[in-house]
């Protein structure tokens, strides 16, 4: 203790009441503020497991709306807090985290799922504990709850407008190939209906399950039928196999045409250009559409996340959800989900894809279906844009 | 059905039974000689297939001008990755779970999850793009209408020499007949002088250093991505199985035989109905022959 004189007391002990009597004011600010100025949204996604690969970049594109429109002052005056959740790419923890962020969070709103299955998980909590929740991703259709907004296309959106367009300018023969599951299943039934009433002719129908990755048989069967265009429903990892293991064999966007209705720039990046370079995609948007809300969207979307990013059609329905929920609160004045869902009707955005709107009534957004062709460097170059179409979750085939 | 077309479709049967060759071998070692059910052989697999992707990012960046060889070095490279991590695998946790499958199973699978949320963590939540040397693009025509993709020829010349190799080394050199002589008879191994736990590290190690090449050259194939070890863990799996566990031969000729099932059923009929039907096959032949079609007899206690 000898060595301890005053000067150093006082230094020390007025260090330690410093550094203690800064945070506490802090403090009282920030807890103040959490009760009177801002309202808390959840982002619900998976950070963890196989459906990361997808839903991380969702989050991404979520997040900066939310800094963005907080930047501009926040909802009605409140600024937003995001709470996020990790759906862990498992249904049931989906819902465990639904509950929690609706009836122990209280909050305004939910911006998340990808699969339908973990929408389907979450559907019957948001419709018991009246949540709100916004859909991002492109989907089979066939649903339509009072607390879910659905910002992305349901399947008549694109494939019909792709099938239409494809009969019109490729040819009348198909051969249709997607992964085992409900969304492409459905994709081409409704497709097929499409091709029966133009007069076109279906020369093969192939399903794989999820993540396979041997596609060489069904290369060779297409090879034997000789196909006008191939549709591609394929999903995920499988179809970086798939479009390898075409390009092997000869096949390219150059002497085939192939569709593609589940590949966005995104998923150029795992694939590789070359191999998906001159084949087409449809989708409701493209990272490459000259307009002002998208340039801007863009240009935000790099300078956060960096330049080497790209983004996708699920990333900008992500992006858009907020907004349109934050629109449709001003609108209502109130953050109460039942007001929010009836200022949505007939909402109009002017989104990076183009002015869209909600439907007077079914909860999906009108939306132009786009197609284009993937470039050398993995950017589409758009070659059609349809006018807007209704949306339709459940189409009569 | 055309001439042309039964010969690729023969030739996408040779090219599958090769690869779930490649696939099979390093697990049949792993699981086949030494017992060990391995769960995490599929995130092994994904390693090779990392190891072969930062190869290629290293000869982009430095030795543009041999980008050429970058797939061998490749190749090369993820045998040793995994091959290190085999053995520092072995000695840091499987060696404590000899007598206890059950756990070693639950511990591998712990594993397999924590590789698969390291890879997303720190390499990338996406799949990576690993690019197929221009050697290995495109396709062999042999005739008009015959083209068959150079990258699984190259895979077939690899699995006959990583399969050839393996079997000169297990029953032709001293470190094979060790390997041997411990999985027969631990007990009499190491009264004869063998020092069985330096064998069972490097058989260990063996094994997973040929999961790194199977998933090196698949890279060619499929996405190289954090969950892609699970793409081949299960067909793996149903080839030591269905092959009889303990018999490396029995695995080639499983291989063998799913390989040309796979290929003939997914032509006859939709991909998803193909794969049922040769896990309806292989449930019936287990029923008939619990230890595998090529169970060697073994006595059992």
């Amino acid at each position: 203790m000898s060595n301890f004189n005053r000067r150093q007391f006082i230094k020390t002990s007025s260090a330690i009441a410093a550094a203690g009597a800064v945070p506490f004011p802090m403090l009282n600010i920030r807890t103040a503020g959490a009760q009177a100025n801002t309202v808390k949204v959840g982002i619900l996604h998976s950070l963890t497991g196989t459906i990361a690969i997808a839903e991380k970049s969702v989050v991404d594109a979520e997040q900066l709306a939310i800094e963005e429109i907080n930047k501009a002052g926040g909802v009605m005056g409140q600024k937003i807090e995001a709470v996020v959740e990790d759906g862990a790419s498992d249904w049931p923890t989906f819902a465990e985290k639904a509950r929690k962020l609706i009836e122990k969070d209280k909050v305004a709103s939910v911006f998340g799922c990808y699969t339908s299955a973990s929408r389907k998980a979450v559907l019957p909590v948001f419709e018991k504990s009246k949540g709100l929740l916004y859909y991002p991703t492109y989907y089979e259709g066939l649903e339509q709850s009072p607390n879910i907004m659905y910002t992305a296309q349901e399947a008549s959106q694109s494939v019909i407008a792709a099938m239409e367009w494809l009969m019109k300018n490729k040819g009348k023969t198909f051969y249709m190939i997607g992964s085992d599951y409900i969304w492409p299943r459905t994709t081409i039934k409704i497709a097929k209906a499409v091709l029966a009433k133009g007069g076109g002719k279906l020369v093969g129908e192939d399903y794989y399950p999820l993540g396979h990755i041997e596609f060489s048989s069904v290369i060779n069967k297409i090879k034997g039928a000789k196909p006008d265009v191939i549709l591609n429903c394929v999903v995920g990892g499988s179809n970086v196999a798939f479009f390898k293991q075409l390009t092997a064999a000869g096949i390219t966007g150059k002497n085939q045409t192939l569709l593609s209705l589940a590949v966005s720039e995104e998923e150029v990046s795992g694939i590789g250009a070359d191999n998906t370079a001159d084949t087409l995609t449809c989708m409701g948007y493209f990272q490459s559409l000259k307009n002002g809300a998208n340039d801007k969207f863009v240009k935000a979307f790099k300078a956060k996340y960096g330049a080497g990013r790209v983004v996708g059609d699920t990333l900008e329905c992500g992006y858009i959800g907020v907004y349109l929920w934050k629109m449709a609160a001003e609108k209502a004045k109130s953050f109460d989900v039942e007001k929010v869902v009836a200022a949505s009707s007939n909402l109009e955005i002017d989104a990076p894809e183009g002015k869209v709107k909600f439907h007077a009534s079914n909860h999906h957004l009108w939306k132009h279906a786009r197609i284009g062709t993937f470039q050398a460097d993995g950017q589409v170059n758009m070659i059609y844009e349809s006018p807007l179409i209704e949306p339709n979750p459940f189409p009569k085939l | 059905m055309n001439f042309d077309l039964m010969a690729m479709q023969a030739f996408t049967g040779l090219s599958l039974f090769t690869i779930l060759t490649l696939m099979a071998l390093g697990l049949a070692i792993v699981f086949g000689l030494m017992g060990v059910i391995n769960m995490a052989h599929g995130e092994l697999m994904a390693m090779g297939a990392y190891t072969t992707y930062f190869t290629a990012m290293f000869f982009a960046k430095f030795l543009p001008g041999l980008f050429g060889i970058y797939f061998l070095v490749g190749i090369v490279l993820a045998f040793c990755v995994t091959f290190a991590f085999g053995w520092a695998l072995e000695r840091g946790l499987i060696r404590f779970l000899y007598k206890r499958p059950l756990d070693t199973m639950l511990a591998t699978w712990g594993l397999s999850l924590i590789l698969q949320q390291l890879f997303r963590q720190f390499i990338n939540a996406k799949e990576v793009e690993v690019p197929t040397v221009s050697w290995l693009q495109g396709a062999w025509a042999v005739t008009e209408g015959i083209a068959l993709p150079l990258s699984r020829i190259f895979i077939i010349a690899l699995a006959v020499v990583t399969a050839a190799t393996v079997y000169l080394f297990l029953y032709r050199t001293r470190w094979g007949l060790r390997i041997r002589a411990v999985t027969q008879n631990r007990p009499m191994a190491g009264a004869a002088g063998i020092n069985t736990e330096r064998v069972d590290a490097f058989t260990f190690a063996l094994g997973c250093g040929l999961a790194g090449i199977a998933g090196s050259s698949f890279t060619m194939l499929a996405s190289t991505g954090p969950t892609t070890g699970q793409a081949y863990i299960v067909d793996t799996f149903i080839v030591v199985v269905f092959g009889g566990v303990e018999s490396l031969l029995g695995t080639i000729a499983s291989a063998f035989m799913i390989g040309q099932m796979q290929s003939w059923f997914e032509y006859t009929m939709s991909g998803s109905m193909a794969r049922a039907s040769i896990l309806l096959l292989v449930i019936v032949v287990l029923y008939f022959r619990p230890n595998g079609l090529f169970a060697s007899k073994v006595r059992r206690a």
